[in-house]
């Protein structure tokens, strides 16, 4: 049986665990509005692209550039967005498992974010690089990444890029998702959250032949890098978005459920507090009745 | 009924504007385009510099940044990164970024700053050029 004092002590730190995961959510709460605004807004920019993609790959005739190439092998680069920080609910660990899920002799790991290159390290998988990205990710760091592997798949290090990334689809379900990125031999209408439109299908099989200005090379040869970095760019807006909307789901059931031990533990405290009153009354009133007789 | 175009212009951070018009001229890297309905399927690059948009007898000019245009026949999409309409140009901001950019280029810079510095040096450009011609 723990005193009143065990309980008081225990009644204080839940408190103060409290008032730190409700810190947290605030905090968090703010952050997801802007990394939601912002990851939405990409999308139009990302599906257009996309259908400019499909449309234009689809019309270039024979040209081939070396990031469209398909090639036989199954060595495997992935980029894995997770995120810096813990305290996520299920986000990171949703994550790992998607990318557990592949052959770790065939697969080497591009991170970005730090949970992701200790899950690679701890389960002893192999790590190309390491990337940082800040909470609103800068397009310049995108670049970075999306740079790094096409050199890797330029190079023929590797036959295929993916990426895993959690995909935002509303402040209570974040979904990890493997994409394609690499070759972009047959580009899918399908990017950072965003559907390809049927019509794009449409246009795609009349027969029209564009033209290029200057000359699909030179196009072609500035939109797919343009395109790899957008790409990543999104899924970076996407991630951190997912991310502040998990940690602030997350800390917002952490700290009602502090709330309901609070109030249970007071409830337990009042009890024992009675009893104690209720046995300090019967022994002064025994011993009074002890001593009048 | 004149025939129209639909025009979409959009940014990374928002889709600017999005509306059916009946001509389009656009700065391509290798020259103005003027675009009317039944255009041949084109695909080109754009350069930092102005847009002209008419629709009825109204002609809006906006500053856009590099980027992409896709045309056919009954659409023209552009993806840039930047694209603001002259009325919410503010010339002395734009001369600051100006000046600026300006300022940056006579220091040493690795590839990454410079281009950047270009990419806001001719942002600044098109924008002041822009809001110049269509003071009044």
């Amino acid at each position: 049986m723990p005193s009143t004092r065990d309980i008081r002590r225990r009644i204080r730190s839940v408190k103060s665990t409290a008032q730190i995961t409700k810190a947290m959510q605030m905090v968090a709460a703010s952050k997801m509005r802007r990394a939601q605004l912002s990851a939405l807004a990409g999308r139009p920019y990302a599906t257009l692209m996309n259908k400019v993609l499909a449309e234009v790959t689809h019309h270039a005739g024979d040209f081939n550039h070396p990031l469209m190439e398909v090639r036989q092998g199954d060595r495997r680069a992935v980029v894995l967005i997770s995120s810096d920080r813990g305290l996520c609910g299920g986000l990171n660990s949703n994550l790992m498992r998607e990318a557990g899920k592949l052959d770790k002799d065939k697969t080497v790991f591009v991170c970005a974010g730090r949970k992701g290159s200790q899950f690679v390290a701890r389960t002893k998988r192999k790590l190309a690089a390491e990337f940082t990205y800040k909470d609103t990710p800068l397009f310049a760091e995108a670049r970075a990444i999306s740079r790094f592997v096409q050199e890797m798949f330029r190079k023929g290090e590797v036959d295929h890029v993916d990426v895993i990334y959690t995909n935002f689809i509303n402040t209570l379900t974040q979904k990890p998702e493997r994409v394609p990125l690499l070759p972009l031999g047959e580009i899918r209408a399908v990017g950072a959250g965003v559907e390809g439109e049927d019509s794009s299908s449409e246009l795609t099989k009349g027969a029209v032949e564009f033209l290029f200005e200057p000359d699909p090379a030179n196009v072609l040869g500035a939109l797919l890098p343009h395109y790899l970095n957008f790409q990543i760019y999104q899924f970076l807006l996407e991630a951190k978005a997912s991310e502040h909307s998990a940690r602030m789901v997350a800390m917002k059931s952490a700290t009602d459920n502090a709330k309901q031990i609070i109030k249970d533990l007071t409830l337990e405290y009042n009890k024992l507090r009675q009893a104690n009153i209720t046995r300090e009354l019967l022994e002064i009133t025994t011993a009074q009745m002890a001593m009048g007789n | 009924m004149a025939e129209t175009l639909k025009l979409e212009i959009v940014t990374p951070e928002e889709t600017v504007y999005s509306e059916v018009v009946e001509m389009v001229t656009l700065p391509g890297i290798e020259g103005e385009l003027g675009i009317y309905p039944h255009h041949v399927p084109l695909m080109t690059q754009i350069v930092a510099g102005e847009l002209l948009v008419r629709k009825g007898n109204v002609e809006t000019a906006l500053a856009v940044g590099e980027g992409f245009a896709e045309i056919t026949g009954t659409h023209v999409s552009i993806l840039t990164d930047m694209a603001i309409s002259s009325a919410e140009i503010d010339e002395a901001v734009a001369e600051e970024a100006r000046r600026k950019a300006e300022a940056r280029l006579e220091e040493k810079l690795s590839v990454e700053e410079s281009a950047a510095v270009h990419a806001s040096l001719a942002h600044s450009l098109a924008k002041l050029k822009v809001k110049r011609r269509h003071r009044n």
